[in-house]
C-alpha cells in the first residue's frame, strides 16, 4: 500500500518480511496471545534499540504471502507517559507500518478502544480484532461485530485468540485491506466544539513548521494534550516568537486533556451503543465473583500464601532433587573429563573440568528451577491472577517505595536471583524496575541456603537452625533497609502513583505460557555459554596458575591481600578466597574450602571464633550474587546501575560483616 | 465534592474532576476517570489500596491517588460492586 522508503530493521534478517503489520492493544487484551499464535517460534525478541522495553518481531504467512510482524508494546494511549508509549508511537509515525491491527478486548470494549481513538489519527490503516469475545460472553457481555464495524467504518475481525479463533479471518482481512479490496472510509473521533478552535489556531501556527514525518494535525492534537515530548519537539522548532504565541494559547487551555479524552469515551459510547449488550444491574460476572474472595483482605492473603507455598513446593519438591541431580551428573561428567585428559598436560583438564563444567556447567544445573520458575510467573500473569497478588502485596511494598507488582519478582528470589531479577520486567515504570533488580540479589537463593546449610552446622552444632533462620531474617530486613536507601535517596523523587487495572480473569494460553518460558530459558543459556563461561574460566584461571593448584595461585594471593580486611572480620585467608569464588556460583564457597582445607567442616572450628563464624555467614548471605544473576543484572539495568548496586551489596555485605562480628565478640566475650 | 476515596463499597458516583500534576491526570483520563464518567468503589479496606470499577474496568488505586479524583455526587448503587 506505501511505497515510501523505509529505515529497515538490520538486527533481524531472519525474521523478516517487506509488509509489516504492527500489532497494538492496551495492556491484557491477549496481544501478546495473537502474536505468539501467529509467529510460533518465527519470533526475535530483543529491545527496542537504545531502550529497555522488549521489542518481539516475528515473521507469520498466509497462503503464499509473508508479513513481517512487530509486536508494540501495550499502552493505554498514545501520550508520551511513559517509555512504551513513546516507541509505539514513534514507531508508527516513523516506519510506517502498512498495517496495524488494533487488539482490543471485547469485554471491556469502551476502555480499549481509548487506543483506537489515538491509532486513528496517525497515517496507517487499522483493523480492530474483537478479541476475548468467549471472555465477554462469560462476563454477561454480547457484542456485534458487524453493528461495529458498521459504524466504525474499519474492518473488525471477532477472535477469541486463546482458544484459535478468528486467526484465519485476521490475516485474510490484511491481505484484502492491502490488495484495496475491502473498503475503509474509518470515522475519525471527534473533539468538542470548544476545542475545535483552538486545534484550529494551533494549527496554523505550527504547521509550516513540523517536521517529517509528523502529522501536523496529530502533532497539534498532542501539543493541546500536554504532551512533554511533543511539546519539546515544537518548542525546539519554532522562533522563540512564534513559540511564545503557542505558548500562551496552550497555556489558556492547560486541562484540555481532560476534555479531549472525555471527548473520545463519548465517541466511544456513539460508536458502540447498538453494538453491546450489557448484563443486567447487580448481575455477577465471574471476574466480580472471583475477586469478592481474591482480593479480600484476609481470605485474599490465606489464598496467595497457598498459591505462593505451591510453586515454591513444587520447587522443593522437583527443581531441587532435579538440579541436584543435575549437579551430580555435571560432577560425574567433569571426573569423566579429568581421566579421560590424564595423558594431556594438566591445566587442559582442570580447564574443562573445574573452570567450564565446575562454573558454567554448575549455573546450568538450576535450569529445572528456572523452568519452574517462569512457568509460574507466565501463568500467574496470563490468567490475571498477578494483578491481585499485586494489590495485596502493595501496602507492605509501598515502605520501600515499591507497587504490589514487585513483590513477586522479589518472591522468586527465594528461588533463584537470575528470574527475579528478570521477572522484574512485568513492572511498568523504570525506577520501580531498577529498585526491584537492585533488592533482588539480596533475597536468600537456593544456592546460597546450601552454603549456609553445610557450614551453620560445622560451626553452631544444634543452634544451626535457628542461625540459619536469623540470617534469613536478616536478608528481608536488608532488603528493607536497602530498599529504603534507595528509595529515599537515590531513587528518590519520581514516585510513580500506584494505578493498575485488574484484568478479567481468564484462562492462561498455552502458546503463550510455554513461549514465554522458551525465550526466558533460551536467553539464560546463551548467557550461560557466554558472559557466564567467560567469568568461570577466567575465575578458574585465577586459582589455578600460575603453580596449578589454589595454594600459591594467583586466587590465594589475592585472598592473602585481602587479609587485612579478612582480620576485621576475624576470618583466615582462605576463607577470603572461598568468598571470591562464589561469585562464579555460590556452592564454589564449599568446593573451595574443601581444596583449601581438606576436612573444613572439622577445621574451621578449630580457626575461626563463633563470633568471626557468624560476621563470614552474615557476609556469605549478604555478598555480592553470583556472576549469572550480575549478567543479568547488567542486561536489564545498564552497566552504571549493576555496579552501583554491586558496590552497595558489597559494602553492605563487608560492613555487616564486621558488625556482626565485633558485636558478637563483644557479648560472648570472645 | 467527595474524595474518591471516601466511597463506601457499593457506593458511586460521578467524577467532577481530577487533581494532581500532568502525567498523573493523563494517565487517570486514558483509564477512563473523566469528567462525567461514573465510579463505583467496590473495595475499600480503609487503609492501602482500594479497588474501584470505572468504565467495565476494575482499577486499582493508590488511597492517595484516589483522593485526588473528586466525584460530584454519591449514591448508594450496587451495581458492579462486592460487598465486603
Amino acid at each position: 500500500m506505501t511505497t515510501q522508503p523505509r529505515t529497515e530493521l538490520s538486527q533481524e534478517q531472519t525474521c523478516t518480511a517487506p509488509v509489516i503489520v504492527a500489532l497494538a492493544g492496551q495492556p491484557n487484551v491477549g496481544k501478546s496471545t495473537i502474536f505468539n499464535m501467529l509467529t510460533g517460534l518465527n519470533q526475535h525478541v530483543g529491545n527496542w534499540p537504545g531502550k529497555t522495553v522488549e521489542r518481539k518481531s516475528g515473521l507469520c504467512s498466509q497462503g503464499d504471502s509473508a508479513f513481517t510482524l512487530i509486536d508494540l508494546p501495550g499502552t493505554y494511549s498514545l501520550t508520551a507517559n511513559s517509555e512504551e508509549e513513546r516507541i509505539a508511537r514513534d514507531f508508527i509515525v516513523r516506519e510506517r507500518p502498512d498495517v496495524v491491527i488494533a487488539v482490543v478486548d471485547a469485554a471491556i470494549l469502551e476502555r480499549s478502544l481509548y487506543l483506537l481513538t489515538e491509532l486513528l489519527l496517525l497515517p496507517a490503516p487499522v483493523i480492530l480484532a474483537l478479541n476475548m469475545l468467549d471472555v465477554a460472553e462469560q462476563e454477561g457481555i454480547h457484542v456485534e461485530p458487524a453493528v461495529l464495524e458498521a459504524a466504525l467504518g474499519i474492518p473488525v475481525v471477532s477472535m477469541s485468540a486463546a482458544r484459535g479463533i478468528g486467526f484465519t479471518e485476521l490475516l485474510e482481512t490484511v491481505q484484502k485491506l492491502l490488495a484495496g479490496e475491502i473498503p475503509y472510509h474509518p470515522r475519525q473521533p471527534t473533539i468538542r466544539k470548544e476545542h475545535e478552535l483552538v486545534l484550529n489556531q494551533l494549527l496554523t501556527l505550527i504547521e509550516p513548521q513540523v517536521p517529517q514525518p509528523y502529522p501536523a494535525d496529530w502533532v497539534a492534537l498532542k501539543l493541546l494534550e500536554g504532551d512533554d515530548e511533543i511539546t519539546a519537539l515544537m518548542q525546539a522548532q519554532l522562533s522563540p516568537e512564534l513559540w511564545t504565541q503557542v505558548h500562551a494559547l496552550l497555556h489558556q487551555h492547560e486541562d484540555a486533556i481532560l476534555d479531549i479524552a472525555g471527548a473520545r469515551y463519548e465517541w466511544i459510547e456513539r460508536m458502540v451503543r447498538a453494538a453491546v449488550v450489557r448484563p443486567r444491574l447487580g448481575q455477577m460476572g465471574l471476574t466480580a465473583r472471583l475477586d469478592t474472595v481474591l482480593t479480600h483482605p484476609l481470605w485474599g492473603t490465606l489464598v496467595l500464601l497457598g498459591v505462593l507455598g505451591s510453586v515454591f513446593g513444587i520447587t522443593y519438591a522437583l527443581g531441587s532433587p532435579l538440579q541436584g541431580a543435575l549437579s551430580a551428573l555435571i560432577g560425574v561428567l567433569a571426573e569423566g573429563i579429568r581421566q579421560a585428559l590424564a595423558g594431556a598436560p594438566p591445566w587442559l583438564g582442570a580447564l574443562l573440568a573445574d573452570g567450564v563444567m565446575g562454573g558454567a556447567g554448575m549455573v546450568i544445573t538450576f535450569l529445572p528451577i528456572l523452568l519452574i520458575f517462569f512457568t509460574a510467573l507466565a501463568l500467574l500473569e496470563d490468567t490475571g491472577y498477578m494483578a491481585r497478588i499485586a494489590y495485596l502485596a502493595d501496602q507492605v511494598m509501598h515502605t520501600i517505595g515499591l507497587h504490589g507488582k514487585s513483590f513477586v519478582p522479589l518472591l522468586l528470589g527465594f528461588g533463584c536471583n537470575v528470574p527475579a531479577v528478570l521477572g522484574s520486567r512485568i513492572i511498568e515504570t523504570r525506577r520501580a524496575r531498577l529498585l526491584t533488580l537492585l533488592l533482588a540479589p539480596l533475597v536468600p537463593c537456593t544456592a546460597r541456603m546450601a552454603v549456609i546449610a553445610v557450614l551453620a552446622p560445622a560451626f553452631f552444632g544444634k543452634a544451626a537452625v535457628w542461625v540459619s533462620w536469623g540470617l534469613v531474617a536478616l536478608n528481608v530486613l536488608a532488603v528493607f533497609a536497602l530498599g529504603l536507601l534507595l528509595h529515599r535517596v537515590i531513587l528518590r523523587g519520581e514516585q510513580v502513583a500506584f494505578i493498575m487495572e485488574l484484568p478479567l480473569y481468564h484462562l492462561p494460553n498455552a502458546r503463550t505460557v510455554a513461549l514465554y518460558v522458551w525465550n526466558n530459558l533460551i536467553a539464560f543459556l546463551r548467557k550461560a555459554g557466554t558472559v557466564i563461561l567467560g567469568v568461570s574460566v577466567g575465575v578458574w584461571a585465577l586459582s589455578y596458575f600460575p603453580h596449578g593448584e589454589v595454594t600459591g595461585s594467583y586466587l590465594a594471593t589475592a585472598g592473602q591481600w585481602l587479609e587485612p580486611l579478612g582480620r576485621l572480620l576475624g576470618i583466615p585467608w582462605q576463607m577470603m578466597a572461598a568468598l571470591l569464588t562464589s561469585f562464579v556460583a555460590k556452592e564454589n564457597t564449599i568446593a573451595t574450602l574443601g581444596i583449601l582445607y581438606g576436612d573444613f567442616q572439622t577445621i574451621l572450628p578449630q580457626v575461626m571464633s563463633p563470633a568471626a563464624a557468624l560476621g563470614y555467614l552474615v557476609t556469605q548471605m549478604l555478598f555480592i550474587p553470583c556472576v549469572a544473576t550480575v549478567a543479568v543484572m547488567k542486561q536489564e539495568a545498564g552497566m552504571r546501575w549493576m555496579a552501583l548496586g554491586l558496590g552497595l551489596l558489597l559494602a553492605l555485605s563487608l560492613g555487616g560483616g564486621i558488625v556482626t562480628y565485633h558485636l558478637a565478640a563483644l557479648a560472648w566475650g570472645l | 465534592m467527595t474524595p474518591l476515596s471516601e466511597l463506601q463499597p457499593g457506593e458511586s458516583g460521578i467524577i467532577r474532576a481530577l487533581r494532581g500534576g500532568h502525567g498523573f491526570v493523563s494517565r487517570l483520563a486514558a483509564l477512563g476517570f473523566t469528567p462525567g464518567a461514573p465510579v463505583t468503589m467496590v473495595r475499600n479496606p480503609g487503609h492501602g489500596p482500594l479497588i474501584v470499577s470505572v468504565r467495565g474496568t476494575r482499577v486499582a488505586l493508590g488511597r492517595g491517588e484516589a483522593a485526588q479524583v473528586l466525584l460530584l455526587q454519591r449514591e448508594a448503587l450496587y451495581d458492579d460492586a462486592a460487598p465486603n
